[in-house]
């Protein structure tokens, strides 16, 4: 009879739920069906988004942040900062009045202040640092970054006054502070925790002083925050956070459906058209800081010639791969970065798909029955949700102007390190997601001289370009390097050391009454400033 | 009876030493590295990435390595996530009781179903009952799971909204895990309808896990019942006048249980195979999904120390299921 009873009361339970879910009076709650696990809670160890959403995107603040839903930089725990002549010396003046969270482990004494920017860069720089070997961590995009080589030393001017020296100009430097693995920690916890011998505390049950803090972590099933009753900007119009952590998209969507989740993350292709005709759900979308592209190895004949790869460009029928592989969730790529980041040359005219002239310009080059192996990576990413097929629909389109193409792949981890090689057989299918927003983050990583027999996939290394890139890298004024970057697209389209295939389209479902909800620039999640009708 | 478990533990040990290996060998033939994983498109130096592996330790002879694993693993260390870095007993227990509780439920549903189909599809062998048994037994055992728990939440979930989509229990309920398993915890917690919220949870994906292991018993249970069915003794028992209920429930019965109770134990191996799909699709944080984000991120610790904590308890089992042969038969104790 109990069990019965009990039986009932579950389903009014999950009823309830909805009710409180949608009825708000008393206290929020907004459930976020994420799509899996984060691997921590210290954005510094991680490169993951998973983990980002979970971490430094409700619980931390960065010195400077992206404004809600763009790559524009706003202050965040600096409140302003001044950069020298030279462009060496950064000098960041932190905002006061920030409170970190109260956990039942720890309850600040202080407010934050450059204490705690210090132990946050110096964890993650010195070697040396009492916290550095603390959770074993490799600091990978901090290292990624270049930051080890970049920064000279940090000063602690006074309590909020904080210095960033530099080896060498760098232009992105404040959107690379406004990336995940610069959140600041506090100095304070850490060193309660270092006395109390439970140092790895600090990255199990962080303490931050962002819009949420964490209740509760179920490994694989549930993380609950609560909105920080201090926060600097403002207590969150939400109380309570729900990561529902449920990794298969169907069951995502099921559980959109029945309300028992506001926002899902990477909804299944096919199930947009559904999404889009259900009223209880508004399908939001974004278009990815991302693009996808086909990578020739411009040191190998004769991809080294520049008409034979235009030529090969131009058989590229991108709308056919747009309808098959990204189902309309993607928009074709005439220029290495995506339209959402500044300085995105819309005057570039791409390649015309035209497999005649392709055909007559190989033939004037002199290149017949060419054979070319072309590589399918064995992941799905945002920018290529199927390679395999991408490379098949590459591999007609090349058999119609007589060249013969052969798909090769490898497991991940091969693939990415194989693809280096700069004498490596074929032409790459690879993209890149954007970290900062800026740039340099796409041309200088993936097109600059540095990056050959790296992350350089196409082995290119022309003066023009990288003059430009370099330039660009140490003028600080925005307008000025807008038209460095601008000159440099047009150098890529001419030179075409890749075929640039797709940006994707993030979309976003979430129910109705979810209210301001932003997909983020990144394809990040972040809830501050979500409020539920 | 001390001599029997002697000896097979004599057999298990070997056994176990020799996952040891195959579990070390096997993530280590995987191509790809962790490190070269974690970088992703980003990459790495060569110089970084070596620095890397030696901090990992991975950078040694694959012997040294296994030398000092074994050597951790003598003194109960199986290891530190490479991943999360936490330890991987600690990873394995956290998400072990959720594993069990759902393989347990299945199986009371594979057993509290199966054996009862499978007995009667004997004793009417050829009826209509017969026929459906088998039939809906060979479906059942032939349904990919993934589809099937898709189906099964669209339908349920979905479309009548009986049951929950996925979890555990509701979000409603929140309180500190004390067993790990979710019915006694929510029971624990006092939470008015924690309970019926946590069973409401595992129907479904107790039907998915059970279904394969359900058909595979009822099959077994017939063909074993109808082989006993025509032995002399049950003639005998049943010339001496015996009723039905009595031929059946106590000389048949026990009989046909030997080979049904052997294939019970092995679908202990097939629920932790299929808890792996249905984990997945029902978010259902178990050992299943754990062990296959490790082997996708090549957490070569995690793999190891997971693969050999499963090992050892499909042994035990395994053991226990001997050990019940000897009660139920005990001329299997004499003759082993």
């Amino acid at each position: 009879m109990r069990k019965t009873k009990n039986l009932i009361a579950a389903f009014c339970g999950a009823t309830l739920l909805m009710a409180s879910m949608n009825a708000g009076a008393a206290s929020k709650t907004l459930v976020f069906c994420s799509e899996g696990s984060p691997e921590g809670f210290n954005p510094a160890f991680y490169t993951a988004g998973t983990t980002f959403d979970a971490s430094s995107r409700q619980l931390f603040n960065k010195l400077s942040e992206f404004k809600r839903g763009t790559t524009e930089i706003q202050p965040g725990l600096a409140e302003k900062w001044e950069v020298s002549e030279d462009g060496k010396e950064y000098t960041f003046h932190l905002r006061k009045g920030v409170k970190f969270h109260t956990t039942k482990d720890f309850t600040p004494t202080r407010e934050f202040n450059a204490d705690d920017v210090l132990f946050t860069f110096m964890r993650q720089f010195d070697k040396n640092h009492p916290y550095h070997a603390v959770g074993g961590a490799s600091y990978e995009y901090f290292n990624g970054m270049d930051m080890p080589a970049l920064l000279k030393e940090i000063v602690k001017v006074d309590d909020y006054t904080v210095k960033f020296i530099l080896n060498r100009p760098e232009a992105p430097m404040i959107a690379n502070l406004a990336m995940d693995f610069a959140s600041i920690f506090s100095a304070e916890y850490a060193d309660n925790m270092m006395k109390a011998g439970t140092p790895e505390k600090v990255d199990f049950e962080p303490v931050g002083t962002g819009p949420f803090q964490l209740v509760a972590y179920q490994k694989d099933a549930v993380i609950r925050y609560k909105a920080h009753p201090d926060y600097w900007a403002g207590k969150a119009p939400i109380d309570n956070l729900v990561f529902a952590i449920t990794p298969d998209n169907s069951v995502r969507y099921q559980k959109l459906k029945a309300g028992e989740c506001h926002v899902m993350p990477y909804p299944n292709p096919a199930d947009l058209e559904a999404m889009e005709k259900d009223p209880d759900i508004n399908l939001l979308r974004k278009e990815g800081l991302n693009v996808g592209y086909l990578a020739y190895n411009t040191k190998v004949a004769p991809f080294d010639n520049v008409k034979v790869r235009k030529a090969l460009n131009m058989a590229i029928n991108k709308q056919a791969i747009l309808d098959a592989v990204f189902q309309g969730a993607g928009k074709a790529a005439k220029n290495p970065i995506p339209p959402t980041i500044w300085s995105y040359n819309e005057a570039v005219v791409d390649d015309p798909y035209d497999p005649e002239a392709a055909k007559k310009i190989l033939a004037e080059e002199g290149v017949k029955d060419l054979q070319m192996n072309i590589w399918a990576m064995p992941v799905q990413r945002p920018y290529n949700p199927n390679a395999r097929r991408m490379a098949e629909l590459l591999q007609a389109d090349f058999a119609a102007i007589g060249v013969k193409v052969e798909i090769v792949s490898y497991e991940w981890g091969e693939y990415l390190k194989r693809s280096k090689d700069e004498q490596r057989d074929g032409a790459v299918l690879l993209g890149w997601t954007g970290d900062n927003g800026d740039p340099d983050n796409f041309l200088a990583v993936l097109l600059g001289c540095s990056g050959v027999g790296g992350s350089n996939r196409a082995q290119w290394c022309y003066q023009p370009f990288e003059d430009l890139i370099q330039k660009a890298k140490v003028v600080a004024d925005p307008a000025e390097r807008t038209k460095l970057y601008e000159e440099a697209q047009v150098v890529f389209k001419e030179q075409a050391p890749w075929a640039t295939i797709a940006h994707s389209v993030v979309f976003q479902p979430v129910r109705k009454e979810v209210v301001d909800f932003r997909i983020g620039p990144f394809g990040g999640n972040s809830f501050y400033g979500v409020d539920l009708k | 009876m001390f001599l029997y478990i002697l000896k097979k533990l004599g057999v298990i040990l070997p056994t176990f030493f020799g996952v040891t290996l195959v579990a070390f060998i096997f993530i280590r033939t995987l191509p790809g590295d962790p490190v070269l994983l974690l970088a992703g498109e980003r990459g790495m130096s060569e110089e970084r990435h070596a620095a890397l592996m030696a901090e990992m330790g991975f950078d040694k002879p694959i012997i040294v390595q296994y030398g000092k694993y074994l050597l951790q693993l003598a003194s109960g260390d199986f290891g530190t996530s490479i991943i999360t870095k936490k330890p991987v007993l600690t990873e394995f227990m956290t998400l072990f009781p959720a594993t069990v509780e759902l393989s347990l439920v299945a199986m009371f549903v594979a057993v509290f179903f199966g054996l009862p189909s499978g007995m009667i599809a004997a004793t009417r062998r050829g009826s209509v009952f017969d026929h459906t048994v088998m039939t809906g037994a060979l479906t059942g055992y032939s349904m990919p799971i993934f589809w099937w728990g898709l189906l099964l939440i669209i339908f349920f979930s979905g479309i009548l909204g009986w049951t929950p989509v996925s979890g555990r229990i509701s979000l409603l309920y929140y309180f500190e895990p004390v067993t790990g398993f979710m019915l006694i915890d929510s029971l624990l917690s006092g939470q008015d309808g924690a309970f019926g919220s946590a069973l409401a949870h595992l129907i479904l994906p107790a039907i998915v896990l059970g279904t394969i292991p359900l058909a595979v018993i009822a099959r077994q249970t017939r063909s074993a019942m109808l082989e006993v069915l025509s032995e002399d003794y049950v003639r005998t028992a049943r010339a001496k006048g015996l009723g039905p209920q009595r031929v059946i429930g106590l000389h048949a019965l026990r009989n046909a249980m030997i080979p049904v109770i052997t294939v019970i134990g092995l679908q202990v191996g097939v629920l932790f195979a299929g808890a792996i799909l249905t984990e997945t699709i029902f978010s259902w944080p178990g050992i299943g999904k754990w062990m296959v984000d490790s082997i996708f991120r090549r957490d070569y610790s995690a793999v190891q120390g997971g693969l050999l904590l499963i090992a050892a308890i499909i042994m035990l089992v395994n053991l226990v299921v001997d050990l019940l042969y000897g009660l139920i038969n005990p001329q299997i104790r004499h003759t082993d």
